[in-house]
Parts: C-alpha cells; structure tokens; sequence
C-alpha cells in the first residue's frame, strides 16, 4: 500500500488535534506517514503519539537549520521525500489548513506538479483515489472534488473527522533535506507565542459561544455563558475591529472557521462574511434584540432579547442544574 | 520601483453565487466587483508608495486574469489611485484552477517586468473571496523563485526592506524579506479608501492594457477547465436550514426558554 504523508501540524512539539484528525483520514486512503518538522530531542515524545493514532510511519526532519524560515524549506523537504518514494509510492500528501499549511502545500502543487485542493472539509477514498468534500460560498454549496494529476494536494479543516486512537507500526525514520539557499529568504525575525486562554480552542471546540457589536463591548455575558457550557470564545469582525477582542477570536471570512456540535450567537447580525464562517455548525442558537437580523433565518433557536439580561440569567440557571 | 498588485474579480456574495453545468463558478451571469480583500493590497500598494521618498518614481500596476468583466476589477484599482492597469483575458483561460492561474499571473508579471521595469513588489489580497484559497500568493512565490512574505496584518518597507507582522495560528511572529518579493496582506492592514471623484475621472486617462494568452507566450493547451489537475464532480446546494424556534424575551422568560434549549439537545 502507498504512504499517505501527513505533515503534522504542533507547537515545540506538542501535537495539535487537526493532525490527529488527518491520520485517522491517511488510514483511509493508504499507509498513514507523519512528517514531523521539529527539533530532533522532541521526536521520541512526539512519534509515541503519532504512533498511538495510526501512523505507520514517522519520518523526522530536523527543522534547525530551517525554522527561521518561512514556508520554502518545508516544500522542497516535502518534493524530496515524495521523489524519494517514486511513482506511485505516496499516494496523497495531506496538511492542516491554515495559513502555513495551505502555502506550502501550495508550493508543494508547483514542485511536484500535481493538484491541490484546500479547505477540504471531509476525504473519501473512491477505490484508493481521495474525493474530497469543501463547504463553499459561506456554506451555500456543497462540493465533491478529486485531483486529477500527480499525487494528491490536500489541506482539511480542522474538526473535520474525529482522531482515532489506534496504534500503527510507527517506523520512525531521520530524512535529512537538502535545502537551497533560495528557499531560506522569508525571515521569521521574531516569534511570540500566543498565551493559552485556559478556553477550548476556537477551531477545536465542541461549543462556540461569540459575541459581536451587541455587546458594547462588554464580553463578560459572553465568556460567562461559555465557561457554563465548557465553550471556546468567538467574536465578529465588528468586536475585533472595535478593539473587543483580539483578531485570533474572529469567526467569519477572514477570521476562523468552526464547525462545532452548538453555535451561539450574540449580539451578531449574521452578515454572509460571518456565516461564512460558521454556517456549517451542527446546531445555531441566536440572541439578538432586533427580530428582523439575518441570523435567525439560521437558528434552531432564537431569543430575541437584550443579550445582557437573557445571557446572565441563562448561566445562572445552566450553572444551577449543573449542581 | 514597481508595484504590481494582483486584483481579482469575484462575484458579489452578497447576491447570488453559483455553479455553471460544469461545475465551475459562474462568473458572467451573477453581479461581481473587486475581490474586497484585494482592495486591501491595493491600499497598501498606494500607502508604500506615497510613503517612499519618491512617489512620482513608483509605479502601482493593478493586475487581473479573468473574463471580459474582470476589467472592471482593474478599473477600481486605478479609480482607487493605481497609476496603470494590466487585464489578461482570453476564452481558453475559463475554468482554470489555482495551479493554471498562478502560471497566468506569473507570465503576465515577468511580461511586465520586461516592458515596464523590474516588478519590485507583488502584492496579493490573504484569499479570493470566492475560491478562498489563500494559495496564489505562494504559488506566484514558487513560480517565480521569490521570497514569500504573506498575511501581512501590518507593513512596513524601508528601502528594499520589507517587515511585516502576521498572526499565524499559534503565534505572532515578525517576518522580514528583501525586494523583490511577493507579499500579501489581510483586512487586519487598515481600511481601504474609496476612489474620489477625481479618483474616478483621473481614472479614466490611465494606460489600461488588454494581453491574451499568446502575448505573454502561453499555450491555450497549458490552462483552462480540461486540463485543471483538479476536477469538480459535483455541486449542491445546501439545503435551506428548516426553521427553527424563536421566542421573544418577556421578563426574563428568554434565558429559561433558553436553557431549557440547550438541556433538551444535552449540551447542559
Ligand atoms: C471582505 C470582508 C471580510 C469580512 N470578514 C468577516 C469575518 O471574518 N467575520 C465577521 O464576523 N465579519 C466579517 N466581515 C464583516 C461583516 O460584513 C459584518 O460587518 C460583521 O460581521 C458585523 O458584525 P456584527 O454582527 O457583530 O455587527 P452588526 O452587524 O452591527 O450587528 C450587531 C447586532 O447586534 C444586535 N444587538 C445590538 N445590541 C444588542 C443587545 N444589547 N442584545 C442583543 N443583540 C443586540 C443588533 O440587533 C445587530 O443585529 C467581513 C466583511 C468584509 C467586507
Ligand atoms: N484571477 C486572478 N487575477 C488576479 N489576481 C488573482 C487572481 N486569482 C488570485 N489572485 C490573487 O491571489 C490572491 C489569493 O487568491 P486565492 O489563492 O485564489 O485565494 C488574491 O487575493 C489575489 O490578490
């Protein structure tokens, strides 16, 4: 069976969930292999885990000559191990889509000369060939797609499958790439960790409560009725851009997409650049003061209320028959 | 110096977005515009420019590949304040996918470099609003074997210096290239201005060239529907979400009717 290369996606070492969710994919297409970019002291941790969720494989790149660079080097790493494996020897590459995901799968689609698909939100094998499903046009359309050339180019949302704990033959194997100084000229110049929230994390989490410009401002409703539920924090544009929150909570277009198990929007009207990023949610609760806002031709449930009143009093109660 | 900036035109997604036979994104029977996300890139083009010690030495070129109408995206850009305009069009481009574009683009921005002087900056909205990709840029980057420095929240250029800030999703982190280079910025950068009225008219004076495909060497056989390396097999259109319950708030019954809610679907 052909490998299927799964470029995993952590912080220092420390796995992020999305790339459990792509060997639990990979096992569907072929043979799961991670591809770990990482200090090499980190690989014994890191391979245990990725073994416990189905890798077959774990090729370990030592990243210390390249993690101050921008995207390149893991593409040019990426274009050797699949040359190295020959015709035929992988048979899809998948990443998380993010920013750095999508871009060096992007240049990965140039190198090697195959199709790439983004944002897949779900990957079938059809007799060994991944059909992809994508959510597009803020959620209006469904679409199944299929590379046609090369070996296949996927990235995939997080949240898009849940990881499987079961363990494969986890072979680690050392690939050393040969990177060109050409590839070594986006500069990281300076790195700064984002701080733990203590939350779920927004892409991640099973229950999204946000906040927009209803709020004034005021995100203690907010984050109160999501502490009750064990929710992530979300917001609109309009919160961002009023300074509210910060831009990594945006939910929308150019913010975060989620597509958790419950949506709760407050405050928020529902503009089609919103939706976009959360029209997919299993189940959408809204509480808005105007009964006329978009979002609650998207609801399965709506208050039309002051969020600051209906908000509190719901935690209390949720907090009360909790206890 | 040059600044070529990549405009693309989407269809509006506030009307109706949808699917031809093929399956490929209807683009000539819906309403479209310029990408609003490029004309983010636009703005910061025209900012690096007014900023640089030289403005009248810098010139910002609008670029866009895509059907007749997409003229319309280069002409905003100009309206907006670029000096000139660059529109690729031709029958055999329709359906092209992000690898056969970014082959388009790139061509195009070599052919511009050769007649106008050497591109010093190429500059990208973070996605297109209707493919959501995010993918050009670095394609654009790989193509033409130049530096990538992309999602740029902020920018700052000092001379062939260019830093940005990009919030990634882990970190915030600071990237630095040299020019030439590809850069991209987000919505995070700062408002876009609106053309003037003198922005309007001015625009109309300024140099618009229309390439096909055979003035910038490419093959009709190198890009469109049939020979995308990816295929689409099938579209739907979600079904409309069945109505739901909406209750109004009256002393205080929302948060009970609310929770209520939520403990009937056991999220509590
Ligand atoms: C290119 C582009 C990209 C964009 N990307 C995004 C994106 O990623 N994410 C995003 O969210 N937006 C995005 N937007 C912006 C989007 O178009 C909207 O402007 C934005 O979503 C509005 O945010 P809002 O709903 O919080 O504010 P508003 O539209 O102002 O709505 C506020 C709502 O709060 C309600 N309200 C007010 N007070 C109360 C109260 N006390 N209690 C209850 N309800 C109250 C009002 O009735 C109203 O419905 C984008 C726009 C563009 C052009
Ligand atoms: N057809 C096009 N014409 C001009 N620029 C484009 C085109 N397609 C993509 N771009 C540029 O590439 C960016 C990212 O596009 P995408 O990868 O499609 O999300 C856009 O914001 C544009 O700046």
């Amino acid at each position: 069976m052909s490998e299927v290369l799964v470029v995993v996606d952590h912080v220092d070492g420390a796995i992020r969930k999305p790339t459990l969710e792509l060997l639990a994919i990979a096992k569907r297409l072929g043979e799961p292999a991670a591809v770990f970019f990482g200090g090499s002291d980190k690989a014994g941790e890191v391979s245990e885990k990725l073994k416990a969720f189905g890798a077959d494989k774990i090729y370990v790149v030592d990243d210390a000559e390249i993690k101050g660079y921008l995207v390149a080097p893991k593409a040019e790493a990426l274009q050797q191990l699949v040359e190295k494996a020959g015709e035929g020897g992988v048979a899809a590459v998948l990443f998380v889509s993010g920013y750095e995901g999508k871009e060096v799968a992007a240049r990965l689609a140039i190198k090697i000369e195959s199709g790439l698909i983004t944002d897949a939100v779900d990957v079938e094998a059809d007799g060994g060939a991944p059909v992809t499903t994508q959510s597009v046009f803020a959620g209006n359309y469904t679409v199944k797609a299929k590379v046609t050339k090369g070996t296949p180019i996927i990235t995939v949302k997080p949240n898009s499958t849940s990881p499987v704990e079961e363990a494969g033959a986890g072979t680690v194997e050392e690939f050393s790439a040969t990177i060109s100084d050409a590839a070594k000229t986006a500069q990281i110049v300076a790195q700064q960790p984002r701080k733990a929230s203590g939350r779920p994390e927004l892409t991640e989490a099973a229950i999204v409560v946000s906040g927009g410009r209803g709020t004034g401002g005021n995100f203690e409703p907010i984050e109160g009725l999501a502490d009750a539920l064990g929710a992530a924090v979300g917001a609109s544009r309009a919160a961002v851009d009023s300074g509210w929150m910060p831009h990594t909570f945006q939910v929308g277009q150019t913010g975060k997409t989620v597509s958790p198990q419950l949506y709760v929007a407050n405050g928020i009207s529902g503009a089609i650049q919103h939706r976009a990023g959360m029209q997919t949610s299993k189940t959408i609760v809204a509480v808005n003061k105007d009964d006329e806002a978009p979002i609650f031709e998207l609801v399965d449930f709506g208050v039309v209320g002051d969020l600051h009143s209906v908000l509190p009093a719901a935690t209390e109660k949720i907090n009360e028959r909790k206890n | 110096m040059n600044i070529v900036v990549c405009v693309k035109h989407v269809p509006d997604a506030t009307g109706d977005r949808r699917f031809e036979s093929d399956n490929t994104v209807d683009r000539v029977g819906v309403d479209g515009l310029l990408s609003e996300l490029d004309e983010y890139a636009v703005e910061q083009a025209l900012q690096i420019k007014e900023k640089s010690g030289s403005p009248e030495e810098t010139k910002v070129i609008a670029l866009s590949v895509g059907p007749e109408k997409a003229v319309d995206a280069v002409r905003k850009a100009l309206q907006m304040g670029a000096d000139e305009g660059v529109h690729v069009t031709d029958e055999a481009i329709a359906g092209s996918d992000y690898i056969a574009t970014s082959l388009v683009l790139a061509k195009a921005i070599e052919k511009i470099s050769q007649d106008k002087g050497q591109a010093d900056l190429v500059m990208c909205g973070m996605a297109s609003t209707d493919a959501s990709g995010s993918v050009v840029p670095a394609m654009l980057a790989e193509r033409l074997n130049l530096p990538q420095v992309t999602f740029a929240s902020v920018v700052e250029t000092q001379g062939d210096q260019v830093r940005v800030k990009r919030d990634s999703d882990t970190a915030t982190e600071v990237i630095g290239g040299t020019m030439p280079l590809v850069l991209s910025v987000t919505d995070q950068t700062g408002e876009a201005r609106y053309p003037s009225f003198k922005g309007i008219m001015a625009a109309k004076k300024k140099p618009l060239e229309v390439w096909s495909l055979s003035d910038l060497g490419v093959d009709a056989g190198e890009v469109g529907l049939s020979v995308a390396w990816s295929e689409v097999e099938d579209t739907t259109e979600r079904p409309p979400r069945t109505a739901g319950e909406i209750v109004k708030d009256e002393d205080g019954s929302g948060a009970a009717a609310l929770t209520d809610f939520l403990a009937s679907k056991k999220f509590i």
